[in-house]
């Protein structure tokens, strides 16, 4: 079977119930998980291979070979349009929700790939998160915007403490304990995008996808979404597309330089990935270069 | 301001631009003034018909059924039997003992009974209301004049008597009842048939349906639907309705038998045509209000994992409520004020009793307006004006219900 039934979910311990983890129950589960998931962590959670993306006729992405590492970060970055978003999307099968868009190659989601024939998207959204470039918390209380995805899931725990804990993980609790039954539309903007983020922690992702996540905050609260990814990716891996290079620099372990390949044809690819260090100290590649060094793009 | 140097090329004239900028201002407001004085004018003219002098002359003087010299209006309900036993036939009297007997009926519906059977008050001339107030003195001396037995007295022919009776064939002591009854009888059939299946038909085209020629088709064709005549639909409704279904629409297939029912001519076939009739607009304004939710909001909750239907029930529908809503508010006022369609379904014109269920025979307001409207006598005008504004009435608080409930529902958070 492809991707889980719950129970082999339970069993392969997901990221994210390392801090629920007093609501698991069984010792023994946990010792496995644990050596399943260091077995694990030598690979790659989410591996693209050989990946194009269409939009009808059009190629907007084409040949991308990069794997995203447990627990760690990994930016997509590039010049406007080249396909950063479309290509964040592919990893969670989000691009599906626009008519006439394909794939080929492979997206794999440790080891199975994402857009087998047997796999189903809802299943796939569900264990890899997304948060968006604008802030999009539901027009519902600030507690029914974490409850909601929950409850979906057939969460059986006990609510309030979930989303306690998720707005705590958010780092956004101590701002709205006293005003959960608000709108979640009231918050400021930095506020509402890490309610989104609080959201999606509530449904327990193994990996959370960020769509340029800060591009509509001011410095203050970019800062603030900055330190709760550090936070996060103890728990959880985070792949992150960003206009901003210094935001790319700062937060991420690994980078990933996608660029229009082919001027004809406007597809974009990642023409480098490696170790965020080297890729804005010693790029390979002279293009990379030129567009972190600020004379391109 | 110190002017601006001229810029080569440039004709910057903001004078002009604001001029004709004002110019269209103008327009527009002078299209609004004309909409109001249209819709003033409109509503001026029914009142103007709905009240009124009107001269009165009975049949027997009121004044010759004085007992013992006490007025009709002052006799007691025992002196008033005796006066309407000995003005009409022993038969009628008996007839009317066996409807309903005298000993319970109340003093008004005796006095009533008599002002109908015995004083049979008949509308010699009636005046419009701008006339009674401008020439009240000349309508009495011209009153006094040609109809020296009658009484003039100013009728506001839009009462509470009107809404509550039953229809009848004599101008003053008809009413409206069966009709409103009639139409609201048939707009709840036609909600209940026209707003789950436009909702849902609306869904199912903008969340569900793929982007194909055989959905742009259905999408097309939905569009021509609601320009299509409205009597189109009435010849569909008889045609389905009325004849292919009649054993539904009459009733027979429940085991009710109304003995009134004229063949699926009832309530219910009559909603279900109009619920046709409506259709297309609920679905295309719930389609525009589900159109409407942000795909923001669809992503964010495809992007935890939501299926499908949990996206539309959770967040699309709740958002696209208030304009669902406020298409089925046009809807309702389309299908209240329709007629054609009603006759061809087979409307009745001349009906006495109220609709009981959805099996019976029914006219509508409009049908009843129609009638009206068609008798050559003045009062009859009269009373059709009457029932415009009861229609009116009835239809804004249909709509102000509905807006109420809308809120409601877009009172977000």
């Amino acid at each position: 079977m492809a991707i889980i039934s719950r129970s082999d979910r339970r069993e392969r311990q997901s990221p994210a119930s390392h801090v629920f983890g007093p609501a698991q129950e069984t010792k023994g589960d946990l010792v496995v998980a644990q050596s399943l998931s260091n077995h694990e962590n030598a690979k790659h959670v989410l591996e693209a291979k050989g990946l194009g993306i269409y939009y009808g006729d059009f190629r907007a992405v084409a040949d991308v070979n990069i794997p995203i590492k447990r627990h760690k970060i990994t930016a997509i970055i590039g010049p406007s349009g080249c396909g950063k978003s479309t290509l964040l999307r592919a990893f969670n099968r989000m691009n599906e929700l626009v008519p006439g868009t394909n794939i080929e190659g492979e997206v794999l989601f440790d080891g199975e790939n994402l857009y087998d024939s047997v796999v189903d998207p809802v299943e796939v959204r569900y264990r890899i998160g997304m948060v968006f470039q604008k802030p999009n918390p539901f027009p519902k209380s600030i507690y029914e915007n974490i409850a909601w995805g929950a409850r979906i899931h057939g969460f059986k725990g006990k609510m309030d403490d979930l989303v306690e804990s998720c707005l705590r993980q958010a780092a956004l609790w101590d701002e709205v304990k006293d005003k959960l039954n608000q709108s979640g539309l009231a918050l400021s903007g930095g506020q509402q995008q890490r309610l989104c983020i609080a959201r999606t922690l509530a449904v327990q992702p193994e990996v959370i996808l960020m769509d340029e996540p800060a591009s509509a905050l001011d410095p203050i609260a970019t800062l603030k979404i900055e330190e709760l990814m550090q936070e996060l990716k103890k728990n959880y891996t985070i792949v992150i597309v960003t206009h901003n290079m210094q935001q790319a620099a700062r937060v991420s372990d690994y980078t990933a330089m996608m660029m229009l390949t082919d001027r004809e044809a406007h597809s974009g690819t990642v023409i480098e990935f490696d170790e965020t260090t080297r890729i804005f100290t010693n790029p390979k590649d002279k293009r990379t270069e030129d567009y972190v060094t600020g004379r391109f793009g | 301001m110190k002017e601006k140097l001229a810029t080569p090329n440039y004709n910057v004239n903001i004078r002009g631009r604001n001029r004709s900028g004002s110019i269209w201002r103008l327009v527009f407001q002078a299209s609004t003034i004309l909409g109001i004085i249209a819709l003033a004018a409109l509503l001026l003219n029914v009142m103007n018909s709905a009240f009124g002098y009107v001269a009165l002359e009975a049949r027997v003087h009121p004044d010759t059924l004085a007992v013992d010299g006490i007025a009709l209006e002052d006799q007691n309900k025992e002196q008033l039997i005796t006066v309407l036993q000995a003005k009409i036939s022993s038969g009628a009297y008996n007839k009317l003992e066996k409807d309903q007997p005298f000993a319970k009926r109340s003093t008004a519906n005796i006095r009533q009974v008599i002002l109908e059977r015995v004083l049979k008050y008949d509308v010699k001339q009636s005046w419009s209301l701008w006339e009674s107030i401008t020439r009240a003195a000349e309508i009495k001396r011209e009153a006094a004049e040609k109809y020296p037995g009658a009484i003039l007295k100013f009728n506001s022919w839009l009462s509470s008597d009107f809404v509550a009776r039953p229809q009848s064939s004599v101008a003053l002591s008809t009413g409206v009842r069966t009709a409103i009854l009639g139409s609201l009888w048939t707009i709840l059939f036609t909600l209940l048939l026209a707003f789950p299946l436009g909702v849902g038909a609306a869904i199912y085209l903008e969340e569900y349906a793929a982007d194909n020629r055989l959905n742009r088709m259905i999408q097309t064709n939905i569009n021509n639907l609601a320009g299509v005549p409205s009597i189109v639909y009435g010849i569909l409704g008889l045609a389905i309705f009325v004849r292919a279904l009649e054993p539904l629409t009459s009733g027979s297939v429940f085991g009710v038998v109304d003995p009134t029912t004229a063949n699926g001519r009832t309530v219910l076939a009559a909603g279900l045509t109009l619920g046709l009739l409506v259709l297309p607009i609920i679905i295309i304004n719930a389609q525009e209000a589900i159109r409407a939710v942000p795909q923001s909001l669809r992503q964010a909750s495809y992007g935890i994992g939501a299926t499908k239907w949990q996206t539309v029930w959770s967040h699309v529908l709740p958002n696209a409520l208030p304009g669902i809503l406020t298409g089925t508010i046009l809807a309702i006022s389309r299908a209240i004020g329709e007629t054609a369609p009603l006759v061809v379904v087979g409307a009745s014109t001349a009906i006495s009793f109220d609709p009981s269920s959805p099996f019976s025979k029914f006219t509508t307001l409009p049908i009843q307006i129609y009638q009206w409207t068609s008798r050559p006598q003045d009062e009859f005008r009269s009373l059709a004006a009457a029932a415009i504004l009861v229609l009116l009435i009835i239809l804004l608080s249909l709509n102000a219900s509905a807006v109420l409930l809308r809120n409601r529902f877009s009172r977000r958070y």
